[in-house]
């Protein structure tokens, strides 16, 4: 298949939005929370009514720096709020509190983790800065448009990257990596079908090996990690058949069209745009000082990157520490079962296998089965010592998450544990033998998976009880003895 | 006595003793009001007799109760029409906030009524507080108590007409480039703008959010440092209200001019358009201090001459950023069109009237890319230095002196057409202003009829120090005791019990 991409260097800058858990708004004392009636989260302050003034939300601030460090910014000694003026209905003071000339946070770094555990990219982090967001338009066909005040004023990050990356694919593990490093952080929920993590995108393309920059588009309206990959793959792609037919790239804002996958160009306005920043003189400078930013960043708990580092120094291979780490209730389970003594690849492959299905199959998690991790660790070490076999183990892990039943009780209960003891398995090697001659033939013709076959036959017929190895022994001895 | 005639002061005490009702108070003022106000013109929204009454009632029973009523009990207090006074038409002067009521009251009004005080209306004043002569108020004009004919002065033209006409005890103002002094000298009353963030902003209504402060005006100088001392102090609600703690003001009132060193700005006395008569009363004032004890030389501050061009950049700029709010769409006036741009652009329109839209357009100029670097940030370098002018000066002087306004007040009508004009009678109040220093206006005499005022301009947060030279100053003169010639003083409300 040939792509017109081919020859072009695709340039991804992204600007993400992430709505911080404060409880309160960002300028007053309004909740925050999400979904509940319209116009029903409001005062003076964030409908912007005559007189009222903004004052800044400390713990918004706090969790600002808290991304701002998770990224590796530089925090200058102050900040300052500016004032960002357009006109919308949405926008209820016809300006918004942002951050221009000294955002919070500057030149840090996302590194994008690879196959093999080692990062395959680091993107730059141009800027970390706090703002206010606005209400919400809803146009409705009846009414006409309506304006919801509830999110006006609740805290956001803007985070910008460089233009760093290069590829739709890159674009969305960077996003993966910034989500979970902003939910490790505790700095947000950022749950994107709520609005709180948003996305538009800077893309150009340039021809493959060159340094200069195309022009810039910028892509907005993407609703889903996956449609950032779509729309920044049909955005690149389009570039790229205008570029190879020698046509120009307009500079221009596009929106994603979900429905029918393209991406089209907005109103020509917000082109013209000059928002026309200044100094928000309702709000002082935000001094920053150093004891308090030391003491946000020796708060940070272990972020997603470092953990990884973590697990695979343990033994766990890259791909399950990648998924461990991305999957943080996963990964709360594996930690207490390596905790608790569990070897920690073995804890990794149970996490990611048994538990994770039992917890797709029935809905429940540890909040339900509070000591699973610690009952995994002691049933692998009845697997470990060879007290059950590998089967029997999966049957016991069900038993014991549906009953609350200790592991080794459960088995001793059963009568299930495992039978090594060659003289126990005789009968049934010798059963298994004489029923399936066949494979005996083909066995003795050099067909070692004849061997295999055999032994889940002896597994079958003792209910899993049978230990593997021992079973393989005795048959092959009983083979050649003829 | 009537109860006009009576300080902010005796009125609170009386009222506390018991010796005059609030009632009484308040029925003397009203009758005053009905009395003149057809003529001043101060109030835009006269607060119904039956609140003011009823008010004053909860101020008796009070005391009834043997509860302490306040500092200001009784006390009728007219508020400028850009400060929120809960359930209360709020307009600014403007057509764009026609019919809107403030939804809370301003954390310096709360203040009052905590003190006791009676909210009389709400004061005439020019749109936006844009303007120093009252005349771009949307409504009418408010007319100079000391002459029907002239201008009270701007843009807190109507609480200070309403102090001098004796319809209020006590206003509040706003003062961004001199709205409080100008005013309060052009009608013979004091008035004081404090240090910026010594009175909390939440509730004004916003003109320029870096200059903005709530003031007080009174017939004399211990009634402003009373008010001062309520309405002052911290307020969680604004983020640039200081954490400085207040002062003792009346006391300071009290507390004489000696020993004050006090310089005389040569950039101000000297400065074009200043009136012949304004510079000798100036003068005679500074000499009146100086038998009283303060040592007054000439002094420079070099940046002054540039202040008012680098104000007439800040000021539109951040109020074309204020005032986007007005757009129609939540609240206020809203006219009809077809779609969102055309209802923004006629709402916008004719909600404003010319002056507001002009500072609008030059505030929109000097932030719009390209412009941004020669107008509004080379106007922040001139208040940065002009911050290091007065900083020079007050390592040598206790308080700088000047006139509050180059003439007195001048005819209705006379400036209306030139706004430059109208942009220079802001020459003297505009440094403090774009400083953020306390300054305050004292009467220091008249001028065919007309009042001329003292300007006082101290340090960051001194305003002891202003209350004490501005004490001492009219202690030493009667000219706060003079009442313009509005005759027909209304039947006495108030007599002495027992």
């Amino acid at each position: 298949m040939t792509s017109p991409a081919q020859g072009w260097e695709v340039v991804i800058g992204l600007e993400v939005h992430v709505e911080l858990a404060t409880r309160s708004k960002m300028f007053c004392a309004c909740p925050a929370t999400f979904g509940d009636l319209p116009n029903t989260n409001v005062c003076p302050v964030c409908l912007g009514l005559p007189g009222s003034l903004p004052v800044p939300n400390r713990r918004a601030i706090e969790l600002a720096l808290r991304a701002a460090l998770a990224l590796g910014c530089r925090i200058p000694p102050a900040a300052r709020f500016d004032r960002k003026n357009y006109h919308y209905p949405d926008l209820p003071k016809g300006y918004q509190i942002s951050q221009y000339e000294e955002p919070l946070g500057i030149q840090g770094h996302l590194d994008l983790p690879g196959e093999d555990g080692e990062p395959r990219r680091r993107v730059r982090i141009r800027r970390v800065h706090l703002e206010e967001d606005t209400g919400k338009s809803v146009h409705d066909p009846e009414f006409g448009t309506l304006v919801d005040l509830n999110r006006a004023g609740v805290p956001l990050i803007e985070i910008v990257s460089e233009p760093d990356l290069r590829s739709a694919d890159e674009a969305r593990a960077y996003l993966e990596e910034l989500r979970d490093t902003m939910l490790y952080a505790g700095v947000s929920d950022v749950k994107m079908e709520e609005g709180s993590l948003r996305c538009d995108a800077n893309v150009s393309l340039r021809p493959a090996g060159s340094q200069a920059w195309g022009t810039l588009v910028e892509v907005k309206n993407m609703n889903s990690f996956r449609s950032v990959k779509l729309a920044l793959e049909y955005e690149a792609e389009r570039q790229a058949r205008l570029l190879s037919e020698g046509l120009p790239v307009r500079r221009e804002t596009r929106h994603w069209d979900e429905r029918e996958g393209v991406t089209r160009p907005g109103r020509g306005k917000e082109e013209a745009e000059d928002y026309r920043y200044f100094p928000e003189p309702d709000l002082p400078p935000l001094a920053l000082p150093a004891a308090w930013v030391e003491e946000i960043r020796t708060s940070l708990p272990e972020l997603p990157a470092a953990r990884r580092r973590r697990y695979q120094s343990l033994g766990v291979r890259p791909y399950d520490a990648r998924i461990l780490v991305a999957e943080r209730h996963l990964g709360e389970f594996f930690e207490r079962a390596v905790q608790a003594g569990a070897e920690p690849q073995a804890a990794a492959n149970w996490t990611l296998v048994e538990w994770q299905a039992y917890v797709k199959e029935t809905g429940k998690g540890l909040a339900e089965r509070p000591d699973a991790p610690e009952k995994l660790a002691k049933l692998l070490a009845l697997l470990a010592r060879g007290a059950i076999s590998g089967p029997v183990a999966k049957d016991v892990f069900r038993e014991m998450l549906e009953t609350g039943g200790d592991p080794e009780a459960i088995v001793a209960a059963s009568g299930r544990q495992q039978i090594a003891d060659e003289k126990e398995l005789l009968a049934v090697a010798r059963e298994v033998l004489s029923a399936n001659e066949k494979a005996v033939a083909d066995y003795r013709k050099g067909k070692r998976n004849a061997l295999a076959f055999l032994v889940g036959q002896v597994m079958r017929t003792t209910r899993g009880r049978a230990n593997p190895e021992a079973a393989a022994r005795l048959l092959e001895r009983l083979i050649e003895e003829g | 006595m009537n109860a006009t005639e009576l300080s902010a002061r005796e009125i609170a005490r009386l009222v506390a003793l018991r010796e005059l009702s609030a009632v009484e108070v308040a029925r003397a003022y009203l009758a005053r009001r009905e009395a003149v106000d057809a003529r001043v013109r101060a109030f835009l929204h006269p607060a119904p007799a039956d609140e003011v009454l009823r008010a004053a009632r909860a101020v008796d029973e009070k005391v009834a109760r043997g509860e302490t009523p306040g500092p200001l009990a009784g006390v009728p207090v007219a508020v400028k029409d850009n400060i929120s006074v809960e359930g209360r038409p709020l307009t600014c002067g403007s057509r764009i906030l026609e019919g809107y009521r403030a939804p809370y009251s301003a954390t310096a009004v709360r203040r009052l009524l905590a003190a006791g005080a009676l909210v009389v209306g709400g004061a005439n004043m020019d749109e936006f507080a844009m303007g120093s002569s009252t005349e771009n108020s949307a409504y009418f004009p408010t007319h100079n108590p000391w002459d029907l004919a002239r201008v009270p002065g701007g843009s807190s033209g109507g609480p200070a007409a309403a102090v001098a006409a004796q319809e209020a005890a006590l206003a509040l103002g706003s003062d961004t480039g001199g709205s409080v002094r100008q005013p309060a000298a052009l009608c013979g009353v004091v008035g004081l703008k404090p240090t910026y963030g010594r009175v909390s902003r939440y509730g004004l209504v916003a003109f320029a959010s870096s200059l903005d402060q709530i003031g007080p005006f009174a017939r004399d100088v211990t009634d402003v440092a009373l008010a001062l001392s309520v309405i002052a102090g911290h307020d969680p609600m604004d983020a640039t209200s200081a954490q400085v703690p207040v002062g003792d003001y009346v006391r300071a009132a009290e507390a004489g001019v000696r020993g004050l060193r006090i310089g005389v700005p040569r950039e101000l006395v000297e400065a074009d358009g200043i009136d012949g008569d304004v510079r000798e009363l100036v003068a005679a004032a500074l000499e009146t201090l100086a038998e009283r004890g303060a040592h007054v030389e000439e002094c420079h501050l070099p940046t002054a001459a540039t202040a008012l061009e680098a104000y007439y950049v800040v000021a539109p700029a951040e109020a074309s950023a204020n005032l986007a709010r007005f757009d129609g769409v939540r609240y206020g006036f809203r006219a009809a069109a077809g779609d969102l741009e055309a209802m923004y652009a006629r709402t916008r329109g004719e909600g404003f009237g010319r002056e507001v839209r002009r500072r609008i357009a030059l505030g929109t100029f000097a932030l719009s890319a390209g412009y941004r670097e020669a107008y509004y940030l080379r106007a922040q370098r001139v208040r940065q230095k002009l911050l290091l002018d007065f900083q020079r000066a007050f390592a040598r002087y206790d308080l700088l002196a000047a006139p509050t306004s180059p003439t007195v007040a001048f005819p209705l009508g006379e400036r209306v057409e030139d706004p430059l004009s109208m942009y220079v009678n802001d020459i003297c109040t505009i440094p403090a202003s774009l400083a953020g220093l306390p300054a305050i206006s004292v009467p220091c005499g008249f001028s065919g009829g007309l009042p001329v005022g003292l300007q006082l301009i101290g340090p960051a947060f001194a305003e002891e120090t202003l209350f004490r030279a501005a004490g001492a100053y009219q202690d030493a003169t009667s000219w706060h005791r003079r009442r313009p010639p509005l005759g027909g003083l209304a039947p006495a409300g108030g007599r002495r019990r027992g």
